[in-house]
C-alpha cells in the first residue's frame, strides 16, 4: 500500500508539471503585449524593451519555459505584472480560503446527499424518492453563481440575515460554502441511490437478515459499505467541480482567495498569476483525487489487495 | 404442437427483427413522462429561440433610456434593464446564443472524445497509453478553470468560445468509450466483420462505435446541459460572450451591480438557464433509462 | 418436546407472488408440506419452479417489494412463522433457523472478513452478546468446516466458490439450528468439490440433529441426502413421498420425466428423454393442471379447475387425475 501511494503521488507531481508547461504554453500565445498592459500606451520603446528584458519576455520560448519551470520546482511562482511582487507569497496567503470553500462544499455535499440517497433507495418508488430525485436534479441544473447571487438577493438584501461579502466570522462563509456545495449534491444523491438500489437486493444482504441482523443494522453495516464504493470515486470529481466553480463565488463574495485574485489577473492579462493559480489548483485537485483514491481501497479490500500487489 | 411452437417462433422473431434497437430505446422513451415534459419545454425553448422576431416586438439592442429600469407591465412582461432594453426580448434571442453555445461546444467535445476513445480503445498500446495519459493531466486541472484560462486566450465570441467549453466533455466521452470498446472488443461479431475483410475505419465507426455509443450518448446529452451552464458562467466573469450580446450569461454579467437594487434584473435569465438545463438533462435523464431498462430500479 | 401429533415444521398453502410493474408472477400457488425432526426434505424441480422462494418464505427474508406472500402459514413447532413479530423473527433468523444461499460468490459482504460474518450471527445470538466469545465460536465453526483459523480476516474475494461456500455453511451452522434450509448449496460449485461439501452438511446435520430442507434439480444429490422428496412444478408441490417412493413408483408424468431423464447405466437405457416443452409463464399459469401443456397423456379434464391432491400410498400424493391410465400406459 505504501509503495502504491508512493508511486502515486510521484504521478501526481508529474501530472501536475506537465499541466504547468502546457498552461505555459497555451498562455505564451495569448495575443496582447504584458509590456504595454503594464506600462500603458505613453511609454517609450526604451521604457518597453528595459521592461522586457528585465522579465525575461525578450528571450526565446523555450529559455523560458525552462526558466518557469525551474523556477517552479524550486518554489518560486514568479512575479506579478501588476503588483511587481513574488506571486508565491500571495498564492499561499489566498489557498487556504480557496480550499476551506471548496473543501466545506464537499462536506455538505457528502453530509446532505448521502443520507437522503440511502432515504429514497429506501422508499424506491414512493413519494419520497420522487421528490429526491426531483430535489437532485434541480441542484444540477441550476448555475451555482446565480444560486450564490439570489442567496445574496434573499438572505443579505431582503432579510439582512448574512452578510453580503467580505471575511469574518462563520457567517460570511454560509452562502458561499452553500453556493459551492450545490453542484455536487445532485450527482451524489443520485449516485448513492443507485449504489443503494443495486445491493439492496443483492445476496449478501439476504444472507444478513437470514442470521438475524435487525434491519436498521442490514442498512449500516451491510448495504452502506458497499453501496459507498461508486460514491467515494465521484467525490473526486465533485471536489474538482468546486473549486472550479469556487473561482466564480469568491469573486461574488469578495473572498481573498485564489479564484478572486485569478479572475482579477484575466482582467489585467497577469499572466504569471493566472498560471500559477491553475497550476496550484491543479495540483490539489490531484492530491484531493489521491486522497479519494486511498479512501477508495481502505473501504473496498478487493481494491486494497490489487494496490498491494497481492 | 410442434408446428405451433415454431409458428411462435417465427413470429416472435419477426417481431423482434422489426423492433430494432433505437426504435425499442423511441418507444420507452415516449413511455417516460419526465423525458417527455422535458422534450416538450427544450421544444419550446426552441421554437422561441427560432421565432424570437415574431414573438417580440422589440429588438433586444435597443437602448430605451426613457425606460431603464421600467417595471414590468404589459408592454414590458418582464421589465427592462438598466439602458431600457425590454428584459423577455433579450431572454428569447438570449435562447438562440445559449442553445447554440450548448449544442456546439458539447457537440463538438463529444466528437473529439468519440475520436480519441474509438482509437484509444481499438489500437490499445502506446497509442491508448499516450492518449490516456494526455487526459490524466488534462483532469488534473479542473474543466472550468481550463475553460477560463483557453476563453483568455482565445478571447471573447461565439467560436472562441465553443472552442474554450468544448475541451471539459472530451475527457470523460473519451474515457468512457474506451472501456466500452475495451470490453468489447473481443466480440464476435467484430472477428466476423475482419473475416469478410472488412476495413479497419469500417470496423471501427461502422460497427464497433454504434455498438458502444449509447451510454455516451446520456453523457452528451447530460453534458449540454452542464455547457449551457458553464457557458453562462464563462460570459459572467466577462470571458465567453461579449456583455452587449442578449447572452444570459452576459445578461447576468450586466446587472450584476444591481443586486441590491433591481434584482429581477438578475432573476429572469438565471431563471431561463435553470429551466432550460432541467428540461434538457429530464431527456437526458429518461434516456438513460430508455437505453439501459435494468438501471432503472 | 412438543405434542407428539405436532409436526416439527407444517407449511400450509403457502401463496407467494412477485408483483413487478402490472405483473403478477405465481411462484408459489398453495404449496402445504410438513417435516419431522432430523429429517431430510428434498425439494426438487426446475430452475424457476418457486423452490428458492418457498425457503425465503419459511425464513422471512423474501425481498418485499417484489415478493409478498399471500396466503398460508408456516407452523414452526405450532408457531405461525408469518404472523409472528419481528423481533421473534429476529430471535429465529440464524438460530432456530438458518440458510445456506445458492451462490456462494454472491452471498458473503464483500467488505467484511469472513470472521466477522460468522462472529456476527454468534453474537447475535448470544445470550451475553460477548464479541470475544463470538470470535471463539466462529474460529472454531471455521475449523470444522476445513478453513485454518488463521484466515479468520480474510476477505471473501480471497477465497474460492468451494471455500466461500464453506464459510456459508459455517454462518449457517453457527448457532446449532433447529432448521437448515439449504438452497442447491453445491451448484455453483466444481463436482469434486460437491460431493465434500454434502458430505459435510450431512456430517453437520447429524451431529446436530438438525431438521433440513435441501432445494435442489439433482436427482443424485436427492438420493443420497434425503429422506422425502417433494417435486414442485410451477409453483406447485405435484408429487410428494417417501424417497423410496418416488424413485421406484413415480406416479406423475412430470416426475415420470424428471426421474426417467435420469442416465442409468444399469437399466441399460441409450438415451436421455427430456421432456419436451418449457415451464410455463408465471405470470400466465394455464388453467387446469400447470403441466397439461407438455402433458403427452393430457386430456380436457386436465385443462379446466384445480386438480387435487390423491393419495396412493400413505405418504405418498400425487396431483394428477389420470392416474389410472397411466399405470396402464406405462405398464
Amino acid at each position: 500500500m505504501g509503495k502504491y501511494i508512493l508511486r502515486r503521488l510521484v504521478m501526481c507531481v508529474i501530472v501536475v508539471f506537465v499541466a504547468a508547461i502546457i498552461i505555459f504554453t497555451i498562455m505564451y500565445f495569448v495575443p496582447g503585449d504584458p509590456v504595454e498592459i503594464m506600462l500603458g500606451s505613453t511609454a517609450t520603446v526604451e521604457q518597453k524593451d528595459a521592461l522586457r528584458a528585465s522579465l525575461g519576455l525578450d528571450q526565446p520560448f523555450l529559455i523560458q519555459l525552462g526558466t518557469y519551470l525551474l523556477n517552479l520546482l524550486q518554489g518560486d511562482f514568479g512575479t506579478s505584472y501588476t503588483y511587481n511582487a513574488p506571486v508565491t507569497n500571495e498564492l499561499l496567503s489566498r489557498l487556504p480560503y480557496t480550499l476551506l470553500i471548496g473543501i466545506s462544499g464537499i462536506i455538505v455535499d457528502v453530509i446532505i446527499s448521502i443520507p437522503l440517497g440511502i432515504y429514497a433507495a429506501l422508499r424506491r418508488g414512493k413519494w419520497q424518492d420522487t421528490a429526491c430525485t426531483v430535489f437532485a436534479m434541480a441542484c444540477v441544473s441550476v448555475p451555482d453563481f446565480w444560486f450564490a447571487l439570489m442567496l445574496v438577493v434573499i438572505f443579505a438584501v431582503n432579510l439582512q440575515v448574512l452578510p453580503v461579502s467580505g471575511i469574518g466570522g462563520p457567517r460570511y462563509f454560509v452562502m458561499p460554502i452553500a453556493a459551492s456545495a450545490l453542484a455536487g449534491i445532485g450527482g451524489l444523491l443520485r449516485q448513492t441511490r443507485s449504489g443503494m438500489l443495486d445491493v439492496m437486493n443483492s445476496d449478501f444482504v439476504v444472507t444478513a437478515r437470514s442470521k438475524g441482523v435487525p434491519e436498521g443494522k442490514v442498512i449500516l453495516q451491510h448495504m452502506l459499505p458497499n453501496a459507498l464504493i461508486p460514491v467515494v470515486t465521484v467525490v473526486g470529481g465533485h471536489f474538482s467541480r468546486c473549486i472550479g466553480g469556487a473561482v466564480i463565488i469568491e469573486q461574488i463574495f469578495s473572498i481573498p482567495g485564489l479564484g478572486a485574485y485569478m479572475l482579477n489577473a484575466i482582467n489585467t492579462r497577469d499572466y504569471p498569476v493566472i498560471r500559477s493559480s491553475v497550476v496550484i489548483l491543479a495540483a490539489v485537485t490531484s492530491i484531493v483525487m489521491l486522497v479519494v483514491d486511498i479512501v477508495y481501497a481502505l473501504i473496498d479490500p478487493r481494491i486494497k489487495a490489487q494496490y498491494s500487489g497481492k | 404442437m410442434n408446428t405451433t411452437t415454431a409458428e411462435t417462433f417465427a413470429e416472435a422473431r419477426k417481431k423482434y427483427k422489426k423492433q430494432g434497437q433505437a426504435v425499442q430505446v423511441v418507444k420507452r422513451l415516449l413511455q417516460n413522462r419526465t423525458a417527455i415534459v422535458g422534450m416538450v419545454v427544450v421544444g419550446i425553448i426552441i421554437l422561441i429561440a427560432i421565432f424570437a422576431p415574431l414573438l417580440t416586438p422589440y429588438n433586444p439592442n435597443t437602448l430605451d433610456p426613457s425606460n431603464a429600469f421600467a417595471p414590468m407591465s404589459l408592454a414590458h412582461p418582464l421589465g427592462c434593464d438598466n439602458l431600457g432594453r425590454d428584459t423577455l426580448a433579450r431572454i428569447m434571442y438570449g435562447a438562440r446564443w445559449s442553445l447554440a453555445l450548448g449544442l456546439c461546444a458539447a457537440g463538438f467535445g463529444a466528437v473529439i472524445g468519440l475520436v480519441f476513445g474509438t482509437i484509444a480503445g481499438y489500437y490499445g498500446g502506446w497509442v491508448d497509453s499516450l492518449i490516456m495519459r494526455i487526459l490524466d493531466v488534462l483532469q488534473a486541472i479542473p474543466g472550468n478553470l481550463l475553460s477560463i484560462v483557453i476563453a483568455t486566450v482565445l478571447g471573447s465570441g461565439f467560436i472562441n468560445t465553443v472552442l474554450a467549453l468544448s475541451i471539459g466533455g472530451i475527457s470523460g466521452i473519451t474515457r468512457m468509450l474506451r472501456a466500452r470498446i475495451l470490453s468489447e472488443r473481443s466480440a464476435e461479431y467484430l472477428e466476423a466483420a475482419a473475416s469478410i475483410n472488412c476495413t479497419t475505419t469500417r470496423i471501427m465507426f461502422g460497427h464497433l462505435l454504434p455498438n458502444t455509443v449509447s451510454p455516451v450518448i446520456v453523457n452528451i446529452t447530460m453534458g449540454i446541459g452542464a455547457t449551457i451552464m458553464q457557458a453562462a458562467g464563462l460570459s459572467y466573469i466577462g470571458l465567453g460572450m461579449p456583455t452587449s450580446t442578449p447572452e444570459w450569461g452576459a445578461m447576468l454579467s450586466s446587472s450584476r451591480g444591481f443586486v441590491s437594487s433591481y434584482p429581477l434584473l438578475l432573476l429572469w435569465p438565471g431563471l431561463a438557464i435553470a429551466i432550460t438545463v432541467l428540461a434538457v438533462n429530464m431527456i437526458g435523464d429518461g434516456l438513460r433509462d430508455a437505453m439501459d431498462p435494468k438501471l432503472k430500479r | 418436546m412438543s405434542q407428539t401429533n405436532e409436526k416439527f415444521l407444517e407449511v400450509n398453502n403457502l401463496v407467494v407472488e412477485y408483483i413487478t410493474g402490472k405483473q403478477v408472477v405465481h411462484a408459489v400457488n398453495g404449496v402445504s408440506f410438513s417435516l419431522d425432526k432430523g429429517h431430510t426434505l428434498g425439494l426438487v424441480g426446475e430452475t424457476g419452479a418457486g423452490k428458492t422462494s418457498i425457503a425465503k418464505s419459511i425464513i422471512g427474508v423474501l425481498s418485499d417489494p417484489p415478493g409478498k406472500v399471500r396466503s398460508g402459514e408456516i407452523l414452526l413447532e405450532g408457531k405461525d412463522l408469518l404472523t409472528a413479530p419481528e423481533e421473534d423473527m429476529l430471535q429465529i433468523r440464524g438460530k432456530r433457523i438458518s440458510m445456506i444461499f445458492q451462490d456462494p460468490m454472491t452471498a458473503l459482504n464483500p467488505v467484511m472478513t469472513i470472521g466477522d460474518q460468522i462472529a456476527e450471527v454468534v453474537a447475535l445470538h448470544s445470550e451475553s452478546g460477548n464479541t470475544h466469545e463470538a470470535k471463539e465460536t466462529a474460529l472454531e465453526m471455521l475449523k470444522m468446516v476445513g478453513i485454518t483459523p488463521e484466515r479468520y480476516d480474510d476477505f471473501p474475494h480471497q477465497f474460492s466458490g468451494g471455500m466461500k461456500q464453506r464459510v456459508v455453511i459455517a454462518i449457517a451452522l453457527a448457532c446449532n439450528p433447529e432448521l437448515l434450509l439449504a438452497d442447491e448449496p453445491t451448484t455453483a460449485l466444481d463436482v469434486t468439490i460437491q460431493a465434500q461439501v454434502l458430505e459435510m452438511i450431512n456430517d453437520l446435520k447429524e451431529k446436530l440433529n438438525t431438521s433440513m430442507i435441501l432445494i435442489t434439480h439433482d436427482l443424485g444429490v436427492v438420493a443420497e441426502m434425503c429422506d422425502d422428496v417433494a417435486v414442485v412444478y410451477a409453483g406447485e408441490i405435484i408429487e410428494q413421498g417417501s424417497k423410496e417412493d418416488l424413485f421406484d413408483h413415480p406416479a406423475h408424468p412430470y416426475t415420470h420425466g424428471l426421474f426417467g431423464s435420469l442416465p442409468s447405466m444399469a437399466k441399460g437405457q441409450k438415451r436421455l428423454h427430456p421432456i419436451p416443452g418449457l415451464t410455463p409463464d408465471p405470470t400466465d399459469l394455464p388453467k387446469g393442471c400447470n403441466f397439461s401443456p407438455r402433458c403427452p397423456y393430457a386430456t380436457d379434464a386436465c385443462r379446466q379447475g384445480d386438480i387435487p391432491l390423491t393419495e396412493l400410498t400413505p405418504g405418498h400424493t400425487c396431483r394428477c387425475c389420470n392416474l389410472g391410465h397411466l399405470e396402464k400406459k406405462e405398464g
